[in-house]
């Protein structure tokens, strides 16, 4: 149950020393696949990523199939694989890049085959340089072995590839943020509708947005066929999940796995348990945007998309970050709103506002400076925000990043009330001498 | 395209703006590339390096530095030759980041946002920087090192201070200063970043090529 599968991570698990270069790509079978996409054509392959069952890795789970089938007709239609990658706790796309870059840009071959592009773009986050460079040289060898650039693979097929470089706001891994950011403007989200990329995107025309993972399962949807790659997974969680896991477990890592084993299983089996033999007191199952679940109740659940919606919270990105008995939940809590504080584009006021004012009582409350009508207000501006406090979140904001920063609001209040009352009326926190 | 007299850039600065702007179908998309090579040029992005972007670009001095005040990697004001961004995101916290960050404060003598008088030493304190399972992390003008404590942290600073190299390598300073990494970096990188910008070799901010 808990063995790690080897698709996309399977080339850099065995040949380390060069799994990066195009030699060793095409030594195991690389750029087959692209070359087998311009002989199928658009409908083909539309087709056959739908019957994959390949989900979105970016966070949203969106099938990509049926994003695929959504362009709008207009052309040039233009790709943009999302390698913005900046929620904290998600560090699996830098693996990629820069360990396995020429199954990325097979990917990207056969996703701008089916949606009939002809200029992709990867948009990298500034804060990658290594990743970048490994991914220039990789595109620099396929424009060299002719696998990019005009006629690719001997067709008359012309595909470029331009790698560009974020500089420091997380708020453009959001798509049409992104998609502002890459026409050189401020990376503040577009309304949705009318501006879903599918129609118009990038310089208005047709867009597919991807995720650096998404894409790199492309070659392999292709080799083993989607029946093949259906059964790898679990369910409706088709093929292999990379995991990021991060915090007080004594194996930190980036875990390619089938989705359906538990969170005990990941946690104690996969991950190596929490250090120093200390107690699990929660985890966030899917990226800092995510509610937290606890041991007493969420612990021996399936991880799947369905149960983890089930149970207030998501599977995100993949980024699970864990937290022992020694953690203080209001100074986690705080850390996580001020990274959405400092994240808001300020578009809306009740993100631009109540990101910061939440950011501003958790930190009185830490202090021990908190007084008993907090908790109220944590709630109170909390629900301003996102309405209800309901999940997944009823938006009133612009993009989802405004919601995600009531997520660990919701959590403390819930499964820690005990806990935040306790810095209130203790003047700060119960647990310092135990802190490390 | 531009009146050569018009522009403060070197030809080779030029030559290389040239190139970027051939990868984008519309111009104005080279803005973010075109920030780098100014702050690259000038050491920091001044507002003589955002007027000659807007002429390259076709934009007006006033909306190229409505892009750059977005983005918190263009540096409006001098940067110390290191920039060390240590990050306190939630999993860096977890294991000790806000330790290493003032360790890193007290040996650069600086809080975070400010500079050394010498000029050498910028410490600031960052988002996640996708090093979360090697955390705590750092990054010196961007290269990271993952696994820091906040002796190997001062250590770091120390040897910036000493040895003052003329480029950062990745590796090198995981090698000397860092311990746990995300996954297994494998291969060590020879190119490494010449200043306070990521390094990058079509914007011309690395210490050459592989
Ligand atoms: C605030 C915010 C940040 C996001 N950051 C990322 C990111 O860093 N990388 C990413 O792939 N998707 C990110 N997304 C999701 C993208 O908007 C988009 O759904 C995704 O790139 C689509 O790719 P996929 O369908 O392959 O998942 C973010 C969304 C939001 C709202
Ligand atoms: S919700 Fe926040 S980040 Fe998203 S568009 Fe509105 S202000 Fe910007
Ligand atoms: S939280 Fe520090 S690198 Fe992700």
């Amino acid at each position: 149950m808990t063995d790690q599968l080897r698709v996309i991570t399977r080339r850099m698990v065995e040949h380390p020393a060069d799994s990066h270069t195009l030699a060793r790509y095409e030594a195991t079978g690389g750029y087959r696949q692209a070359r087998r996409a311009l002989d199928m054509g658009r409908d083909e392959l539309v087709e056959l990523v739908k019957e994959s069952g390949l989900l979105g890795r970016g966070g949203a789970a969106f099938p990509a199939g049926l994003k695929w089938s959504f362009l709008a007709p207009a052309r040039p239609a233009y790709l943009v694989v999302n390698a913005d990658e900046s929620e904290p706790g998600t560090f699996k796309d830098r693996q990629l890049l820069e360990r396995d870059p020429h199954q990325l840009v097979e990917g990207m071959i056969i996703a701008a085959v089916a949606n009939e592009v002809h200029h992709a773009f990867v948009y990298v986050r500034g804060e990658y340089p290594k990743p970048a460079r490994r991914l220039q040289r990789a595109v620099d060898e396929a424009y060299t072995a002719g696998y990019l650039g005009e006629g690719i693979f001997g067709s008359d097929y012309d595909l470029e590839v331009t790698v560009h470089l974020g500089a420091g706001a997380y708020i453009c891994g959001e798509e049409t943020a992104l998609i502002n950011s890459l026409e050189g403007r401020r990376g503040e989200p577009r309304l949705k509708p009318p501006y879903f990329p599918a129609a118009k995107g990038l310089y208005m025309m047709p867009t597919i947005v991807n995720n650096v993972e998404t894409v790199s399962n492309l070659p392999h949807i292709l080799e083993m066929g989607p029946e093949a790659y259906k059964a790898l997974g679990h369910e409706a969680d088709t093929g292999s999940f990379l995991f990021s896991v991060s915090g007080h477990v004594n194996r930190p890592g980036n875990y390619e796995l089938p989705h359906g084993l538990t969170w005990r299983e990941l946690i104690y089996d996969v991950a190596g348990g929490i250090r120093d033999g200390n107690e699990l007191k929660t985890w966030i199952p899917g990226g800092a945007s995510a509610p937290w679940f606890v041991p007493s109740d969420h612990l021996d659940l399936p991880i799947t998309k369905d149960a983890t919606a089930k149970a207030g919270s998501m599977l995100g990105s993949g980024a699970v970050v864990v937290m022992d008995d020694t953690t203080c939940v209001v100074r986690a809590a705080e850390r996580i709103v001020r990274f959405f504080a400092h994240e808001s584009c300020g578009q809306c006021t009740p993100c631009r506002e109540g990101t910061t004012w939440l950011e501003m009582i958790l930190r009185r409350i830490e202090s021990g400076a908190g007084r008993e009508v907090d908790v109220d207000l944590l709630l109170e501006v909390g629900g301003n925000i996102s309405v209800g406090l309901a999940w997944p979140p009823r938006m009133t904001t612009i993009c989802p990043l405004g919601p995600s920063a009531v997520s660990p609001i919701i959590s403390i209040t819930k499964y820690f009330k005990d806990e935040v009352l306790a810095h209130i009326h203790g003047n700060g926190c119960p647990l310092r001498g135990a802190q490390r | 395209m531009l009146p050569r007299t018009m522009s403060r850039w070197s030809p080779e600065t030029r030559e290389r703006a040239r190139r970027i702007l051939a990868r984008y179908p519309e111009k104005r998309s080279a803005v973010m590339p075109l920030l780098y090579l100014a702050a690259a040029e000038d050491g920091h992005l001044t507002p003589e390096g955002m007027e000659e972007v807007a002429r390259w670009v076709g934009l007006t001095p006033a909306q190229v530095q409505s892009v750059a005040s977005f983005y918190t990697m263009y540096k409006r004001e001098r940067t110390g030759r290191y920039l060390v961004s240590c990050c306190t995101s939630i999993s860096c916290m977890l294991l000790g980041a806000d330790e290493v960050l003032a360790a890193v404060e007290d040996e650069a003598g600086v809080p975070a946002g400010e500079t050394d008088d010498e000029g050498v030493i910028t410490v600031e304190h960052v988002e996640c920087i996708g090093a979360c399972g090697g955390a705590p992390a750092l990054q010196v003008n961007y290269e990271l090192v993952e696994g820091v404590t906040p002796d190997t942290a001062r250590e770091l600073i120390r040897w910036l201070r000493s040895a003052s190299p003329e480029a950062v390598h990745t590796d090198e300073m995981q090698e000397l200063f860092g311990t746990r990494r995300s996954f297994d970096w494998a291969v060590p990188e020879r190119v490494g970043a010449v200043g306070p910008f990521p390094a990058f070799e079509p914007y011309g901010t690395t210490d050459g090529n592989p």
